[in-house]
């Protein structure tokens, strides 16, 4: 489902206002962007600026006050909550900062979890599974609970549960942050790895330098306005 | 069948909560089902009971016969007509001669119904073979609530005084020739069963009865004429009344365990959803419809339910099928208290209708209790569960 130029996601003239009382609040203004099939992009900017918010509207977690954004050539806007849920089901792979793992699971529970949603035959099921946990090299914690796990360990979960189903987009926000040098660096590879075998499009928030390093394109906000928009030359 | 799988999934995963849970729950449905198979034991009891020893298979009564008005029982007596003698001839119903008298115990002025029933007679279900005449007393059978109330024992000799038909007061001695021991009082406080034949003839009544008993498997009851037909659910009406009566203090029994059995699903179903805010956002995230979610948590609740049948079933089943089996003890005034014919051992009865409908009533009230806390759900947009709030 992508747009005959390859463009998976476009959005035009986005605005987010949230309402504070008798104020508001502008948390996008006019965002304009177009990402294509297979790109490694991030949104940077700091805190308050509207990444989360502009990476929920393209997940259909949220819908914009005004604009239009439209993603696997839907438009998200005009989604209900089935159609939107629909959408992120079998099009849209999440990865959060604080991993949101569910914690009575196992490993291969989490991951399971998407690809039962999608009715997936259970030998079709198991071998998505251990393909996702081959690729976050976590095979062998298949058994554990999250509990059991490291911080970077439970992000690689996080990651192969939002690949198993082999999305054509993963929005992963700020999902560094949370921890060290040493394992943000094997995640960030994991996901490029899994960007260039599947030609999955990542689409990342941060404000982590560590990130910024391995993007291919970086989109800055500032108070919810594309302030630059620049591809990264050699990556 | 995707809801099942992971609501089992889950529910299995919180462990100790879920048990903790169907424990409570399970008490509820062990409680509940114990109590009313023992009022069903009861009423069960109590109509055996009374078919045996006094109703049989319905009762002809005379016209103006009415049991609860001690002026109608005078007049209340007629010959028995044919079509009934027959059948009495043939063992297949038992005429029973009412008349109001007075004992004197020991110079005590003490009021009794004198009953005459045949001493062969073998449809009710009392010793009325020591009303066979042995000597020149007359012989008379008393119950031992009536022993007890009135001083007499097994041998002792009684002035009796009645009035006949004709209006004319008599008194004549008669001996106690047995004592029985009978769980209805209704053939026990305050009567005196005499020989139907005696009774006729002290009271000038040749022939004559107040009412006629017939056999609990006589099918059909025709019409005769002077006589009506009261069939077991017209004489058993008051007992079963009795008996539903006291099911109700027990009913207050059962909503106030249901309702503490749902009040811990309801606050486990209003915590499990605010704690876990997050994993329902992120399953949201994941394309979970709030239909599904809702579904979900709600089946998660009614799943309370099936757990604590299943743990009510391991530990009610052996105590409950051995109550039924060994019944409960009562002691004679304990049974008494109840006010309808007991037996000083009890068998609770529990029928399939009795432990299907309970379960399913409880699995339906605990869906419902389910379901109220999830309605949250509804109105929660994903961005906020994932922030852990609740919007």
């Amino acid at each position: 489902m992508t747009t005959s130029n390859g463009i998976i996601i476009r959005s035009t003239h986005l605005t987010k206002i949230y309402p504070m009382g008798e104020q508001s609040i502008t948390a996008l203004d006019d965002v304009n962007l177009a990402f294509g099939r297979g790109e490694f992009a991030g949104l940077v900017g700091p805190s308050g600026s509207g990444k989360t918010t502009l990476l929920n509207i393209l997940g259909s977690l949220d819908a914009p006050t005004s604009g239009s954004a439209e993603v696997m050539g839907l438009k998200v806007e005009a989604l209900g909550h089935k159609q939107a849920a629909e959408l992120r089901n079998r099009h849209i792979g999440f990865i959060f900062q604080t991993f949101n793992l569910l914690p009575v699971y196992t490993v291969y529970e989490n991951v399971e979890f998407p690809l039962l949603l999608l009715g997936m035959a259970p030998a079709a099921r198991k071998k998505a599974i251990m393909d996702a946990l081959d690729w976050v090299h976590l095979t062998e914690r298949a058994k554990s609970r999250p509990a059991q796990l490291s911080g970077g360990q439970s992000q690689r979960v996080a990651i192969a549960r939002a690949v198993v189903k082999k999305p054509e987009l993963v929005l992963a926000d700020e999902p560094t942050a949370n921890l060290d040098a040493e394992n943000s660096h094997h995640i960030l590879h994991t996901m490029e790895d899994i960007n260039r075998d599947l030609g999955t499009t990542f689409l990342f928030s941060t404000h982590d330098d560590k990130v910024i390093k391995h993007l291919r394109r970086k989109i800055t906000l500032v108070d919810g306005r594309v302030a630059g928009d620049e591809a990264i030359a050699g990556r | 069948m995707i809801i099942p799988k992971l609501a089992v999934r889950n529910m299995i995963g919180a462990g100790a909560k879920t048990w903790l849970n169907a424990v409570v729950l399970s008490w509820a449905f062990v409680v509940i089902i114990g109590v009313q198979g023992l009022y069903l034991g009861f009423d069960e009891e109590v109509s055996r009971t009374m078919i045996a020893a006094e109703y049989g298979g319905g009762q002809y009564w005379v016209n103006g016969y009415d049991p609860y008005d001690p002026f109608s029982i005078a007049d209340a007596h007629a010959a028995v007509p044919a079509a009934l003698l027959s059948r009495t001839e043939a063992g297949r119903a038992a005429p029973v001669l009412i008349v109001q008298g007075t004992l004197y115990p020991q110079g005590r002025v003490f009021p009794a119904l004198l009953k005459g029933v045949d001493p062969l007679q073998k449809l009710l279900d009392l010793p009325a073979g020591v009303l066979k005449p042995v000597d020149h007393e007359v012989p008379a059978l008393i119950g031992e609530r009536m022993a007890g109330a009135s001083g007499l024992k097994k041998g002792d000799v009684v002035t009796v005084r009645w009035r006949d038909a004709k209006g004319t007061f008599d008194a004549r001695d008669i001996q106690i020739a047995g004592l029985m021991s009978t769980t209805a009082a209704s053939i026990d406080e305050g009567q005196v069963w005499l020989p139907l034949e005696t009774l006729r003839e002290m009271a000038a009544m040749p022939g004559q009865a107040t009412l006629v008993v017939t056999a609990k498997d006589e099918g059909l009851a025709p019409a005769v004429a002077g006589w009506t037909f009261k069939d077991l659910g017209f004489l058993l009406k008051d007992i079963k009344a009795l008996v539903k009566g006291k099911t109700v203090g027990a009913s207050i029994l059962y909503a106030f365990l249901i309702f503490l059995a749902m009040l811990a699903v309801f606050n486990t179903q209003l915590l499990s959803i605010w704690k876990r805010r997050k994993e329902i956002g992120m399953m949201m995230a994941l394309g979970v419809t709030r239909g599904r979610v809702i579904g979900l948590f709600t089946f998660e609740g009614w799943l309370n339910a099936v757990f604590a049948a299943l743990a009510g079933a391991l530990y009610g089943i052996p105590l409950l099928g051995y109550l039924a089996a060994h019944g409960f003890s009562f002691s004679k005034k304990v049974s008494d208290s109840f006010g309808f014919a007991i037996s000083e051992k009890l068998y609770p009865l529990y029928s399939m209708a009795l432990v299907f409908g309970t379960t399913a009533l409880v699995f339906l009230i605990t869906a419902v209790v389910s379901y109220l806390p999830t309605r949250k759900i509804a109105k929660l947009k994903p961005t906020d569960a994932l922030r852990g709030r609740m919007s």
